[in-house]
Order: C-alpha cells, then sequence, then structure tokens
C-alpha cells in the first residue's frame, strides 16, 4: 500500500504533546547568560549620546555593547548598497524599536534591568510613516545621501492607455494591503556557544544553513567551525529568514563573555523587531469588453520596506507583479512597482509573500467588473479563465510559465460545495427582513508561485542556490535516516518525507527517521519557504530513495543469486518474482552492504547511501477557487463567516491530513488579514500603536469558522512528485473571498470598495446614510 | 536597584504531584519558575500580555496563564504542568492522544497551553460543544492551525474518554 496519499500520522508529536520538544529558549547550557537590547523609543533621531554608567555597574551585568563596539565587523547582510542596516544602529534610529545598544547579564530579569537604566540622549528628527508621506514632496529622508525615500523602481514602459481607452468600459481601484505581522507564536531566539573548538548556535530559523553560510562569512570564520542547528522552530511564516541583529551579535557576545550567551525576546519586543510583511498600495486599471472579457490590465505597486530594504522585503513587488492576472487569460498585462522606505519596522516575506496582494487585487477588480456589467461573478471568472488545454501557458512575464491547473473545474466544484443556490435565496430573503443579517458571498478564484526551486529562484534573494538536498543513509538493520536540507517549523516534514521514502525504498515507515536543521549532519541546505519542501525536498528524497533502492537490489541479487531485474520490494523484504520462498529481508542485504566478504567484488562497503541536489526545471503554481459567506450584523458592522469552502489544487498530495492542515492555517491567516488585523502607525507621533497582541488582533478559536474543503488535483509537470506546494496557498486565496463577500453583503448600500481588515466600525460606517463615496471604486 | 535588593520568599509548590521548596525573587513570574528554576520547559511563553496562552498551567485544578502569575502566589498550592500530564494512550492522556489523531497541532509551540487549557474544559464540561470548545480556548492563540483541527481534537478526547480530574491518571 502507498502511503503517500495517506492520512499518516505524525511522527513529530508525541514528543510535542508530552512537552518534550526543544525550542531555543527551552536550552539553557552551564554558564548560560542573557542577552537583551536597549531600543529606541523614536521612529526618527540622532543618538546624542549613550551613557552606560549606571547600568553597567548593576550586579549580574556582564557587559553592555554599543555600535562602537562592532565597528569592525561589517552590516547586517543583504541589504541594498548604501541603505544597509548596521547591527547596532550608528548615530541615527530609524525606526520605534531599533536596537542601539546591548546588554548581557546573569538572567532574563537582570539583564531587562539592566537595559531600562541605559540612559540615551536623542535629537527627534522628522519622520515618514507610511507611502504617502514617504513619497510627498520635500518629505523628510532616511537615507539622505539617496535624495528620496523611493530606493527603488520599475517604471511601466508601456502604460496600456491605447488599450484601456479602447476598451467598452473601463474599471479602477485604489487599494491596501495592508502591513501585517507574521506572529509566530515563538518568538526570535538565539543562543550562542562559542568555545575554543567552534561556535554552535541554535537559533529558530527556517534556513539553518543560509544563517551558517552568512554568519561565517560574517564572523570571518571558516564554516567547519561555524555549527547551526534549528531545533523545534515555532512557527515562521516567513519572519525567521530574515537577518536580525541577534543572529550575528550572539555568537560574539559568547566569545567576548566567554559563556554561552541567549536572546530571546518577548512579544512586545518581537512586534517591533521582528520584521512585518505585506505593506503594498495598489493601482489598478483594467479594461474589458460587453461580455466582461478582461483585455487589459494594469497594476502599478508601491511597496513599503520599512526602515531598511531587506532582500525578500525588494522581492515582493516584482512576484506581485509577476502574478498580476492570476487565473485570468488577459492579453495585454503592464505592471509597474516602487519600493519606499519608511520609519517603521523592515518588511520581508509573510505567507504568500507578494502573491497574496496579486490575488487579492485581481479577484477585487473582477469583482467590479462583475458588478458593473451585470455578470455573475461565477460566469465572469468562467469566461475569463486560462482553460485547462491551455498549459504550459505563458503569461506576460517571461519568467512566469503556468505549470498546469483546471480552473473550470475548481470552481465548480467550489459553487457546488457551497451550494450557491441555496445561499443566493437566503441572501435574498435576508435582505428584505430588517432585523436579519444582511448575507454576502464571496469567490476567489487564485493561483500562486512556488515550490521555489529553479536555478536564479532564490539566489535573487541572497540564497546559495535553489536546489534542494537528501542524503538517504541506510544503516546496518535495514533502517534508514533521510536527511534533508529542508528544515521545518510545523510543516511535518519529519512525516511526510518519510511517506516518500517509505514507499520508494519498501523500508517500513517506522524505520525510517527525517533528519534536519543541523548544519554539522545534514549535508547542505537552503530552507523551507516559497511552499518548496515538498516539491523540491520531497522531489530529492523520492529520487535519491529510488537509487538507493537500485543499489540495495544489486546486493539482494548476488544474495538470492537472482536477477536484479526479478525482485521486487514487499514487506520489508527482497522477493524474486514467481519464485515464493525465495527472498532476502532489508536488515539482511543491509547488513551485507556492509560487509565486503558478502559482496560481489564489484561492490565497495557502504554503498547503500544517495545524496541528491534536486533541481527544478520551472517553478509550481498551486491554484484554487475559494468560496466564502458572511453574515454582517446591520447594527453592529461585525462580519461572521458563516461558511468557508476551500478548493485547492496542489498537484500530488503526499498526506492529505497534513495538507488540509496547512490550508485551514493559511486560510486563518487570510481571514485574519480580512477582518482583523493590522500593524497601525499613528501618524502624528510615528509610534506603533499594535505593539502588543492586546492591539494586534490575532483571531482565537471563537473568531473563526469551520472550514469546507475541497480538492482538484492536476499534477505538476516539473518535479517527480508531481506537487505544487501547499504552505501559503490558504493566506493566498482567502482574504478576497472574504472582502468579496462582505461587500456583496453591502451592496444595497452602494458599496464597491472597502480597505481590509473590514473591522465592524469600518463596516459599519459604510452602511450609513451618506457613506457611499468612501466606497466607492472609479 | 541591584539584585541583592529584591527581595526572596521561599515557595513551597506541589509541582506534578512532587513537592517543591525553592527561594524565588517575589518578582519571579510562575512561568519563570517552571522554565528556568525548575527546569520544566514544556511550557512555553508566546506573548507579554496574557492573550495567547501558550503558558497555560493548571494551577488548583484551574487553568491560569503562568506569565500572569507570580511564583510566590503558587504558595502552598498545586500546580500541573504539561509534563504532568499522561494517559492510558501510550502514555498520553486522552486529550493529547486526540490531538495526535485529529492533527491538532503543526509547530508545536502553543500546544502545552492548549492541551492544558483544554484539560481544564474537560474536567468541568466533559462533552462541550463546538461552540463551547471554541469560547473556552479563546485565551489560546494558534497560528498554525486555524483552530478546526484542535476543536476536533478536543472531540476525539470528549468522545473516547476525558482525562481523570486535573489531567493526571491514577
Amino acid at each position: 500500500m502507498s502511503l503517500v496519499g495517506a492520512r499518516v500520522l505524525r511522527k513529530e508529536d508525541p514528543k510535542l504533546l508530552a512537552g518534550r520538544g526543544t525550542f531555543v529558549d527551552d536550552l539553557s547550557p552551564a554558564g548560560c547568560a542573557f542577552a537583551t537590547f536597549v531600543t529606541s523609543p523614536h521612529p526618527h533621531a540622532r543618538i546624542l549620546s549613550i551613557d552606560v554608567r549606571t547600568a553597567l555597574a548593576m550586579p549580574g551585568v556582564l557587559g553592555i555593547w554599543t555600535a562602537a563596539d562592532f565597528a569592525e565587523y561589517p552590516d547586517v547582510p543583504g541589504g541594498l548598497p548604501h541603505f544597509e542596516r548596521p547591527a547596532l544602529a550608528i548615530d541615527v534610529v530609524r525606526f520605534p524599536g531599533e536596537p542601539v545598544a546591548v546588554v548581557a547579564a546573569e538572567d532574563r530579569y537582570l539583564a531587562s534591568d539592566a537595559a531600562a537604566a541605559v540612559l540615551v540622549e536623542y535629537e527627534t528628527l522628522p519622520f515618514v510613516s507610511s507611502i504617502t508621506a514617504a513619497t510627498a514632496p520635500n518629505a523628510p529622508l532616511l537615507f539622505p545621501h539617496h535624495r528620496s525615500n523611493t530606493v527603488t523602481s520599475v517604471p511601466m514602459l508601456d502604460d496600456a492607455e491605447r488599450e484601456l481607452a479602447k476598451s467598452h468600459g473601463r474599471a479602477r481601484l485604489r487599494l491596501t494591503n495592508q502591513r501585517c505581522a507574521a506572529v509566530p507564536i515563538e518568538p526570535i531566539a538565539v543562543l550562542a556557544d562559542w568555545t575554543p573548538s567552534g561556535l554552535t548556535m541554535w537559533a529558530t530559523f527556517q534556513a539553518p544553513h543560509h544563517l551558517r553560510n552568512y554568519l561565517a562569512t560574517w564572523l570571518d570564520v571558516p564554516q567547519n567551525l561555524c555549527r547551526v542547528i534549528a531545533p523545534d522552530v515555532g512557527g515562521g511564516f516567513g519572519a525567521k529568514i530574515v537577518w536580525y541583529p541577534e543572529l550575528f551579535l550572539a555568537p560574539l557576545l559568547s566569545k567576548w563573555t566567554r559563556r554561552p550567551v541567549k536572546f530571546a525576546q518577548s512579544r512586545s519586543e518581537a512586534m517591533l523587531q521582528m520584521s512585518h510583511g505585506r505593506g503594498q498600495e495598489h493601482d489598478v486599471e483594467v479594461g474589458y469588453s460587453k461580455d466582461g472579457t478582461i483585455e487589459v490590465l494594469r497594476l502599478i505597486v508601491s511597496q513599503d520596506l520599512g526602515a531598511y530594504p531587506d532582500p525578500t522585503g525588494l522581492g515582493l513587488a516584482v512576484l506581485t507583479t509577476w502574478m498580476a492576472a492570476g487565473c485570468y487569460k488577459i492579453p495585454k498585462v503592464v505592471t509597474g512597482f516602487r519600493n519606499v522606505v519608511t520609519n517603521t519596522t523592515p518588511i520581508a516575506a509573510y505567507r504568500g509573500a507578494g502573491r497574496p496582494e496579486a490575488a487579492y487585487t485581481v479577484e477585487r477588480i473582477i469583482e467590479v467588473v462583475a458588478r458593473r456589467t451585470g455578470i455573475d461573478p461565477v460566469e465572469i471568472r468562467r469566461r475569463n479563465f486560462i482553460q485547462p488545454k491551455s498549459f504550459p501557458y505563458r503569461t506576460h512575464n517571461d519568467a512566469v510559465v503556468y505549470d498546469s491547473g483546471d480552473f473550470p473545474a475548481a470552481l465548480d466544484e467550489c459553487v457546488r460545495l457551497l451550494d450557491l443556490d441555496a445561499v443566493r435565496a437566503r441572501q435574498v430573503a435576508a435582505r428584505d427582513d430588517p432585523t436579519a443579517p444582511l448575507i454576502g458571498i464571496g469567490l476567489s478564484a487564485w493561483l500562486e508561485i512556488a515550490g521555489f526551486g529553479p536555478n536564479g529562484s532564490l539566489e535573487g534573494f541572497g540564497h546559495l542556490a535553489s536546489w534542494e538536498s537528501t542524503q538517504i543513509r541506510i544503516q546496518p538493520d535495514g533502517s534508514a535516516l533521510v536527511f534533508v536540507g529542508s528544515s521545518p517549523h510545523g510543516q511535518g516534514h519529519e512525516t511526510t518525507f518519510a511517506q516518500i521514502a517509505s514507499d520508494e525504498l519498501g523500508v517500513p515507515f517506522d524505520r525510517i527517521t527525517v533528519v534536519h536543521g543541523d548544519t554539522e549532519s545534514v549535508l547542505q541546505g537552503v530552507g523551507t519557504m516559497g511552499s518548496r519542501g515538498v516539491p523540491t525536498a520531497g522531489s530529492a528524497v523520492k529520487v535519491a530513495s529510488q537509487r538507493v533502492l537500485t543499489k540495495a537490489k544489486r546486493v539482494a541479487a548476488h544474495l538470492l543469486e537472482a536477477a536484479e531485474e526479478d525482485l521486487e520490494v514487499e514487506s520489508n523484504a527482497f522477493r524474486v518474482r514467481g519464485s515464493p520462498g525465495k527472498s532476502v529481508s532489508w536488515g539482511d542485504v543491509a547488513l551485507a552492504s556492509f560487509q565486503p566478504l558478502r559482496l560481489p567484488p564489484e561492490l565497495l562497503a557502504g554503498s547503500l547511501e544517495e545524496r541528491l541536489f534536486q533541481e527544478s526545471p520551472n517553478f509550481s503554481y498551486p491554484s484554487g477557487v475559494y468560496g466564502c459567506v458572511v453574515a454582517v450584523d446591520r447594527r453592529t458592522g461585525r462580519v461572521r463567516i458563516e461558511s468557508m469552502v476551500l478548493v485547492d489544487d496542489c498537484g500530488t498530495v503526499i498526506n492529505p491530513l497534513l495538507a488540509e492542515g496547512q490550508v485551514h492555517g493559511g486560510v486563518a491567516q487570510g481571514i485574519a488579514q480580512a477582518l482583523f488585523e493590522e500593524v497601525v502607525y499613528d501618524h502624528e507621533s510615528g509610534q506603533p500603536l499594535t505593539s502588543t497582541l492586546v492591539d494586534y488582533l490575532i483571531p482565537s478559536a471563537p473568531d473563526l469558522p469551520s472550514y469546507i474543503a475541497g480538492r482538484i488535483t492536476t499534477p505538476c509537470p516539473n518535479n517527480p512528485l508531481g506537487a505544487k506546494g501547499i504552505g501559503e496557498s490558504g493566506a493566498v486565496g482567502a482574504p478576497a473571498a472574504v472582502v468579496n463577500a462582505v461587500i456583496d453583503a453591502l451592496s444595497p448600500f452602494g458599496v464597491e470598495h472597502l480597505d481590509m481588515p473590514l473591522l465592524p466600525e469600518k463596516v459599519w460606517t459604510a452602511m450609513q446614510p451618506g457613506a457611499i463615496a468612501q466606497g466607492q471604486a472609479s | 536597584m541591584n539584585f541583592a535588593e529584591h527581595p526572596k520568599t521561599v515557595v513551597n509548590v506541589d509541582v506534578n504531584g512532587k513537592s517543591v521548596r525553592y527561594e524565588v525573587e517575589d518578582r519571579t513570574l510562575l512561568v519563570h519558575l517552571l522554565r528556568e528554576h525548575l527546569r520544566l520547559t514544556g511550557t512555553h511563553v508566546g506573548c507579554d500580555t496574557s492573550n495567547c496562552g501558550a503558558c497555560t498551567v493548571l494551577l488548583d485544578g484551574d487553568a491560569v496563564k503562568s506569565c500572569t502569575v507570580l511564583a510566590v502566589q503558587t504558595q502552598g498550592r498545586s500546580v500541573r504542568t504539561i509534563e504532568g500530564v499522561d494517559g492510558p494512550f501510550d502514555g498520553r492522556s486522552a486529550l493529547q492522544e486526540g490531538f495526535r489523531q485529529c492533527h491538532g497541532l503543526q509547530c508545536g509551540y502553543c500546544t502545552p497551553g492548549m492541551v492544558m487549557a483544554s484539560t481544564a474544559l474537560l474536567a468541568e464540561n466533559p462533552d462541550p460543544s463546538e461552540t463551547e470548545i471554541r469560547e473556552a480556548l479563546e485565551g489560546n492563540i494558534c497560528r498554525c492551525t486555524g483552530y478546526q483541527m484542535i476543536v476536533e481534537s478536543i472531540r476525539w478526547a470528549a468522545e473516547h474518554g476525558s482525562p481523570p480530574p486535573n489531567g493526571v491518571s491514577p
């Protein structure tokens, strides 16, 4: 029986359920000191002086360091030339929460006491907290030598004005994809132990080898003396592939104090210091024919980078413009973007990273066209879909060739699961009943780019390469170790990759252990992001396992005195087809593989090991159609999700249980973006208003619905598994479904658009007389 | 201020059925007594405003957030942490097994708090509805699962025998 496709329970769980996981802050080696930052309270200021004398005299304090102490070390890696971020602010602070000094003490209480006693004198500077403020004439500059807060821009070569002017109708929206916070429940934590034998660092990180490579360079030590371990990682969502100062400072503090040194953020620190996501403003316009065919789309993106350009932050708008047309066949698509710095927390990848923004915008504007033309939202999508026979489908961008999909089938399935006709009947009835909530129905037909594996796809974000690695090692008893370069943070690699290996090797699932997250034991690695784990690392495991089996058959054939091609693997043993009883166990084959006296002369001992760096010829393109039914309370504006239907196409599914879990989690974050979450800065003071979980509204169980999951499967032709990736799908597809549903509910009020998050006050205001103008597209 | 100035108190507390006597600074949070001093690291910290519930433990059987309780407040009382939960399912309680069966965890960081909060729920209401489960977990945040499978996990436990009081098997 194949394990791929089965709802296998996770290997990871017993340990985590017993409280026996190992997260970084759980580690406390002998002599471990605790470090914490002194941070800027201002959005923009000049540092006049830092007085550490009082703090340094406090008992338990091991040392306090400022930027001057790190003068011989480089800036944090990956920044744009001339916009680099120093590990500690030098002379100027550029966002509230930016570290200006670091304290090490005997424990976290004492470190915190001492940090509060460091006196920093500032001269405040004018600041900008939004793209609008940053791009206004004579705006205060974050990097005056650049003379603009727009650090990079790619203008349109052709504004498509000719095509737009010729269209039967045009629709335009200006919309904001608001700044969000990833909020993995485990904040950033790092523990460095630099002994005379070298550096070992434990970090909650999505890409330990990536960190090892940069850290060794930054410290100027050879990589053999720099070991990075990502133990259990408590969620990441993109915010744990970012170069935070403590990743680089912790080793130095350990070296200087000659003790292990740990940083572990509090949530209040994390809300300011951990990267944020999204933060885009879109100006989108389409031209359409009388029958609702979209003929031209123009998208201009402004990306808020926060105070320092992050390598993934710089890539977000690129991905958004690549995916601007979504599932639709639009003859002319033109895009442009600019990246803008502001006095806010730096922005980087957050689940979906550039693709949720694209999907949201195209799904909002097609909804506007549906309303303008009076065409049913289901029908208008159907009319504009790329057809299943059109793949591979070349888009407006040469880098983007959609692999496979069946959008009409996904839409049909979504409509069926929604029971659309019945919901529409209920919607009409509720509109006429002033005591009933308003019902709204929203669709989102989405597509994303994932499976980041083609050569060049991650190098642009500063990664070593885009392959993913595996190493399969058969032990002398026939059990197997599967090393993977992709290091998980909740995805369940230990389970899914063991399923794949078990199917290919014929070794039982329980006799396979997946090893990850340690640069000393794992060959090499790139990381877990961009929905790439299964398409890249999973494919590597599949192919490498097949190669190991081929070698094992050679050993088995010798032991059985049979031909390799006559062998099959069944129930943990090699059997000769057609000769019942003629078999040798996997364990014995494995044992023999280490014993030269039992091997044919041409086979060397220890041959049952295979390593592979899996490359991909193209990206993968997960897609789907989501449907949402909301009930809007007429008196309060509160939105309740009545039903959420999720039809996904992620190609081959390895473990439906885990795939569903990934979709649920992504959808929860998508709903949260649509209804609740936004990182807010006060434009008067530049201060963050959402710096704790009291103010930043992460939904808990009563805020979210149950989900109805459906599935369409079109295998990805670009990897051996046929898998497209699933980690980000929910976050890509959900926001538009929810917002379209709320706008649909509000259609009796003439509302065409409201920006996320759709908090009750905003929805209530839109229902008040005279409010229509604010919610009108143009 | 220095650490010599912080008054200390000897706390006598029962932790997972064992008497513990520990001198702590009065300002020490229960979660830090557990994690830093007793080295029971299964209880996690996810926020500093009592919102996330990752640090949930049982104090005399009630679910409390151990980041919002001072260690000295547990004087003479009884604390149960995830390390003190076990049961007939290969050493797991029905709730722990429910989370495994229904994929109620992904990264696992919020999980000990979820298990403790739902242990308290089932002790009070052995057969909760979906709505009751969701409301009972209002103070626990999970960023991975979207909650549906957590709800199913707790239903699984309700259907397969609720754990004994305080979540500890005899």
